[in-house]
């Protein structure tokens, strides 16, 4: 029941082709320990789903100017001048949801149902035709669930059964994505022993994960970015 | 300055025991302009209710951010949920009034503020179930782009975000309502005539007798 592993092991059972949901948004919430690892292993022809792909050359940015993603699914990127740039030079296939409908599809997924139908962005260039559908008198859109390989999550705090919990800004898609992988791999700078967490309070059940990697959260990836301070 | 005035405006828009999003961009420098008396609950759709800015003795938390990416703190009674929940709370319409920035707004109240092709495509973010489903979308914009060109028009040309979702725009030059008779100006800059603003705005505007100034 002891799901605490070596970073190396773990990440070495990812081939490459593999499909990986990474929580975050921004920084919060981002495993960046366990992305450095998959930099480190260098596995390729990666499909990444993250809401949005860090900042320039930080997180899973330093994953996509490696050459090592093929496709990112996403909500948005503003925050990346290199990415879009990448885009643009169709050296990156970019999917863009609205970013309600990217945590949707992976909940969905997460619930083991195949899809959901929704009215959001009917009448705008995201819709095609195909995916419309008369439903109880109204139209709606066809959304599809989306499943991964993967899953890369970043938690507070977990026990060694896997039960997680999630710091404030930090949490964003990290439990939904939690579900929605075959193969879950946590990373935590605060593993507890079993009996710590109180259970009315956990985030994730232990059932969902697969991994638990203990982690120095004191490395730079983790501070706090200049650029965003203010004050 | 002009931005400010915006700024100043539309910061006057939001109303005790709200719950408010703001755009990421211009509208977020609202929050810092929000008198202490007001009892409001701002929502930030990487999933907290209760934002509000640090103050400056506040050591930032790097788990802590709004959607924009910059570092903020949390007011008493605050949650947070994931991004899910987030956006269920947006799709329901628990957010009482949503103010976005814009490229262009047109007299039916379509709004276009994700995407210019060829230039900008950085994604759509939760602006289109932001643009959608909040009951209220106040959109808070330049009148002019820097080439002189309006904003505000008869009909947008981008690529939309939503149909007939803004109620109310407010500008550096005016106040306008999105009405079933049309864009109706509600007040105007200071020291700007009716004459000056209708010169500098594509859409057709309804001048009814009273008019504030701002």
């Amino acid at each position: 029941m002891n799901k605490q592993a070596s970073i190396e092991a773990v990440i070495s059972t990812v081939p490459s082709g593999s499909s990986i949901m990474i929580g975050g948004f921004g920084n919060p919430g981002t495993p960046f320990t366990l992305i450095n690892e998959l930099l480190k292993q260098g596995q390729r022809k990666l499909t990444l789903i993250k809401n949005d792909a860090n900042e320039a050359s930080i997180g899973i940015s330093k994953l996509i100017e490696n050459g090592q993603v093929d496709k990112l699914i996403t909500s948005h990127i503003g925050l990346n001048k290199i990415v879009i740039e990448m885009m643009n030079n169709q050296q990156i296939d970019v999917d863009f949801y609205p970013q309600g409908i990217l945590a949707e599809k992976i909940r969905n997924a997460g619930a083991g149902c195949f899809g959901f139908l929704t009215d959001i962005g009917i009448d705008t260039e995201i819709t095609d035709r195909e995916q419309l559908i008369n439903w109880q008198g109204q139209q709606l859109k066809i959304e599809s669930a989306l499943y991964a390989d993967f899953a890369f999550i970043h938690a507070k705090r977990a026990d060694c059964y896997g039960n997680l919990q999630y710091g404030s800004s930090a949490m964003n898609f990290n439990p939904l994505m939690a579900m929605a992988a075959d193969t879950v791999i946590v990373e935590t700078p605060n593993i507890v022993s079993a009996g710590v967490l109180i259970p009315e309070q956990i985030h994730t059940a232990s059932a969902f994960v697969n991994a638990v990697v203990e982690i120095d959260n004191l490395i730079d990836d983790y501070q706090l970015l200049e650029a965003h301070i203010g004050h | 300055m002009d931005i400010n005035k915006i700024i100043i405006r539309a910061t006057q828009e939001i109303k005790n025991g709200q719950v408010v999003n703001l755009g990421i961009g211009l509208p977020t420098k609202i929050l810092d302009h929000i008198p202490a008396e007001l009892d409001v609950f701002f929502q930030s759709e990487n999933g907290l209710l209760g934002a509000q800015t640090r103050s400056p003795t506040e050591l930032a938390n790097p788990e802590l951010i709004d959607a924009g990416g910059r570092y903020i703190a949390t007011r008493p009674g605050a949650s947070f949920f994931d991004s899910s929940v987030s956006f269920a709370m947006i799709r329901r319409g628990k957010i009482d009034l949503s103010i976005m920035g814009a490229f262009q707004v047109d007299e039916q109240g379509n709004l276009a503020n994700w995407r210019i092709p060829g230039h900008f495509s950085p994604g759509i973010g939760g602006a289109m179930e932001l643009a959608q489903k909040t009951p209220n979308v106040v959109i808070m914009c330049t009148h002019n782009d820097k080439k002189g060109n309006s904003k505000i028009l008869k009909k947008c040309t981008l690529p939309l975000t939503a149909k007939h979702c803004v109620s109310r725009i407010i500008t550096d030059k005016a106040v306008m309502d999105v009405t079933e008779k049309g864009l109706v100006v509600r007040e105007i800059a200071e020291g700007l005539s009716i004459q000056q603003l209708i010169a500098m705005t594509d859409a057709s505007l309804i001048i009814e007798d009273k008019i504030g100034s701002f």
